[in-house]
């Protein structure tokens, strides 16, 4: 049974909702692996892409408590087979001139780009699937890793269909 | 009309029907504190913050309203923390009003600066920080509205003291709109037809009666389905009343310290019809073990309730009440066309057998033909003293248990206590504050623990402050009784840091001290008379302390962890029990 489970969340743009939403998997002892947030092309609107560890009843329990936070709008599962994910990695490896041209030949073959070259440093920029950027840093480690970042997953179904589809607020009689 | 944000708090709490609210002043609610000379509302002045969440709780717990307190920021935001997560534990819709440090002073580690948001967002059902002064009546009826609709729960709006001095053209509109927060209020009619499949196949069928079901107000609904199917009724702590004790289809309470029968049933059952009951672990035991032969129906407003703890055959979401009103109708549409009784389950037997383990397993009390009382029989006494028209307000411990044991509760809203969160101290603030929901013409009684009261029974000045006429009984047995009662049952008896000296304080001289009459019973002799006498006072707080003997313990009792089927009906069975284990 699949235990990582990436869930695409909308969420609106209110100050503490990251807060939230961290709080709430920290307090049920839920596992996040990655968590990437930002922007949409709604300024009142951020979308959270999780990457969680969890079973399937306990997947439900986690998207049932999410849903309870009043900012979170929307809550998606993706398919694996059926969106695209990406993450975003940062890394700068020592390069001399003797092994320059072999650390560029590698960015290459990964479609990875050189963002920063100093006497004694490359920088190289990948994005891809998890499994590519690992595979990329492991045969830059032999040449000597200085330091690496890498952002969160985020994802998007494939197909012309939207998280967005049909969420519209409807007006509530208060009293 | 221009007015301040202060001024917009009261006119929009006036705008929500509020009539009264539970509080305390100090520096960043200043301004608030201005307007509500005029305002249109009552206010309670509390002696602890702690009093004045506990209170609003009261209130709710008793109206069904959203109970409101008003505090101001730092030390006394910190003080609503335990009151919040009351509320958010046992479902109770509460607002919470704290002031805060001026929003240009925010994050320098201001005088009596706390971060409230951040403190209370997992003790809240939702909180908010106002970051303009125009935004104040949409947060406070955001607020309302979230309190009181879907599960209900605690939510706390914290306004900065510079935006509640500045100005705001007053609008006032009663709709909200949240996109984020939509609570399913009907079920899906085709699970509600499953239901009722699955309830017509069933030999052992018992209903699960939760909190929920009186946080709905669903008693009718809940009569009319239980009494038409001939379900037995098992009524959580939480829901104890909402159906009658007195019917015949009434089992008692489940649990650590349920009623036998109730219990069994659980154990034996082959149906739980799930009504707002959230599986609680108090109520399980053991979970692997818990109604081990169990097809589940689960009713419930929060969708992340249902197969949290227990998976479920047929799960709906919505109201109970609702849904109750769904399967009603469904069932009397049934009715009409005569075909009622294919939907009646088969069990006449089962009735007879649960009736059977209630006359074979009563509780037991021990009562002495004269010295010592029993705190059971000062229980028993006070309910025979006020009655079935009266409210009763426990604490957490021995008294508590024995109050939901001994009292037969015949509506929802009758039985107030603290379930999820065990908080001592509750009684007296939540006493008070459903005296003030439930007016003058409906007696409050709250049972106390002496170590309960001693948190909080300062709040006996703002009861006779405001005339909120109160009763308030303290059973003293000179002890943490409960946690004594688990020192002396699974650490070998070895007592560590339960003794409460049974005069310290003097309790008649408390009262005194609070100017409102104070009756102490020590023997069983006395005990009629001098309730009588205190019963005889309406129009103030009294006190009535009991001297009860310390000695006794609460049965039944399923001990921490251990399955339900290891319930112990007296100490004998358990101390046999140990004495077989070491034995073997």
């Amino acid at each position: 049974m699949r235990t990582t489970h990436t869930l695409s969340v909308l969420v609106e743009n209110k100050p503490g909702v990251l807060t939230r939403i961290a709080g709430m998997f920290a307090r049920r002892a839920y596992n996040i692996h990655s968590l990437a947030v930002g922007p949409t092309d709604d300024e009142a609107v951020s979308r959270l892409t999780l990457v969680v560890g969890a079973e399937a009843v306990q997947l439900e329990q986690i998207v049932k408590q999410l849903n309870k936070l009043v900012h979170v709008l929307k809550i998606v599962e993706l398919d694996p087979d059926e969106s695209v994910e990406r993450e975003m990695q940062l890394v700068k490896v020592l390069a001399d001139p003797a092994t320059r041209s072999q650390i560029i030949e590698i960015a290459e073959v990964f479609r990875a780009k050189i963002v920063d070259v100093d006497h004694d440093s490359l920088t190289i920029e990948a994005a891809g699937n998890p499994g590519k950027l690992a595979a990329m840093l492991e045969l830059l480690a032999p040449y000597g890793i200085r330091e690496m970042v890498r952002s969160g997953t985020i994802a998007l179904s494939r197909g012309s269909k939207s998280i967005s589809d049909g969420s519209r607020a409807r007006m509530q009689r208060v009293v | 009309m221009e007015i301040t944000g202060a001024q917009a708090v009261m006119k929009s709490l006036e705008a929500l029907g509020v009539d009264v609210v539970f509080g305390y002043p100090g520096g960043a609610i200043l301004p608030a504190y201005d307007p509500m000379i005029e305002a249109g509302f009552q206010h309670v002045l509390v002696r602890h913050e702690q009093g004045a969440i506990h209170m609003a709780e009261g209130y709710a717990h008793a109206t069904g309203r959203v109970g409101v307190c008003i505090v101001t920021s730092g030390p006394a935001a910190t003080n609503l923390v335990t009151g919040l997560t009351d509320a958010m534990m046992d479902s109770v819709p509460v607002l919470a009003i704290t002031g805060q440090v001026a929003s240009t002073a925010i994050g320098s580690d201001a005088f009596q600066e706390a971060d409230v948001t951040g403190i209370t967002m997992p003790i809240t059902k939702h909180n908010e920080l106002v970051e303009s002064v125009e935004r104040i009546p949409e947060a406070i009826k955001e607020a309302f509205y979230v309190a009181r609709t879907g599960r209900p729960g605690p939510v706390l709006v914290d306004i900065p003291k510079d935006i509640l001095n500045a100005t705001l053209t007053w609008n006032w509109d009663d709709r909200v709109e949240l996109a984020g927060y939509r609570p399913t209020v009907r079920g899906h009619s085709k699970m509600v037809r499953e239901a009722l499949e699955l309830i017509a196949t069933a030999t052992k069928p018992v209903i699960y009666a939760g909190g929920g079901l009186v946080r709905a107000g669903a008693d009718d609904e809940l009569f009319e389905f239980a009494t038409r199917l001939e379900l037995p009724v098992v009524t959580t702590l939480m829901a104890r009343g909402v159906f009658p004790d007195t019917h015949e289809l009434a089992v008692g309470m489940p649990g650590m310290h349920g009623h036998y029968a109730a219990v069994r049933a659980f154990q034996e059952t082959d149906l739980l019809v799930t009504l707002g009951a959230r599986f609680d672990d108090r109520v399980t035991g053991q979970l692997a073990t818990f109604a081990p032969h169990a097809k589940i129906i689960h009713v419930d407003v929060d969708p992340a309730e249902i197969g949290k703890n227990r998976p479920v055959d047929v799960p709906i979401v919505g109201d109970v009440k609702v849904v109750l009103e769904q399967l009603n109708e469904v069932l009397g549409a049934k009715a009409a066309a005569g075909e009622l009784e294919r939907f009646k389950p088969d069990a006449a037997a089962w009735r007879e057998h649960l009736a059977q383990l209630r006359r074979e397993h009563p509780l037991r009390v021990e009562q002495p033909h004269e010295g010592v009382v029993k705190p059971q029989t000062a229980i028993q006494a006070i309910y025979e003293q006020w009655g079935d028209e009266a409210v009763y307000v426990a604490g957490v411990g021995q008294h508590q248990m024995w109050a939901s044991q001994h009292i037969p509760y015949t509506r929802g809203r009758q039985w107030i206590n603290s379930g999820g969160l065990g908080t001592m101290g509750f009684a007296v603030p939540a006493a008070i504050g459903a005296k003030v929901g439930v007016g003058p013409d409906v007696p409050v009684v709250a049972i106390d623990g002496d170590g309960c009261f001693q948190m909080t029974f300062q709040e006996i000045a703002a009861a006779v402050q405001h005339d909120i006429p109160v009763v308030f009984c303290v059973i003293n047995n000179g002890f943490l009784g409960m946690v004594r009662q688990w020192q002396h049952l699974f650490y070998d008896d070895r007592l560590s840091q339960v003794a409460l000296p049974q005069d310290l304080p003097d309790l008649l001289k408390l009262a005194d001290a609070y100017g409102i009459p104070g009756f102490r019973v020590q023997t069983i002799d006395e005990l009629e008379t001098t309730l009588a006498k205190a019963a005889s006072i309406t129009d103030q707080p009294v006190l009535v302390e009991f001297r009860v003997d310390p000695d006794e313990m609460v049965f039944p009792m399923v001990p921490a962890g251990a399955s339900n089927d290891e319930l112990i009906e007296s100490a004998e069975e358990w101390h046999a029990r140990v004495a077989a284990a070491e034995q073997a």
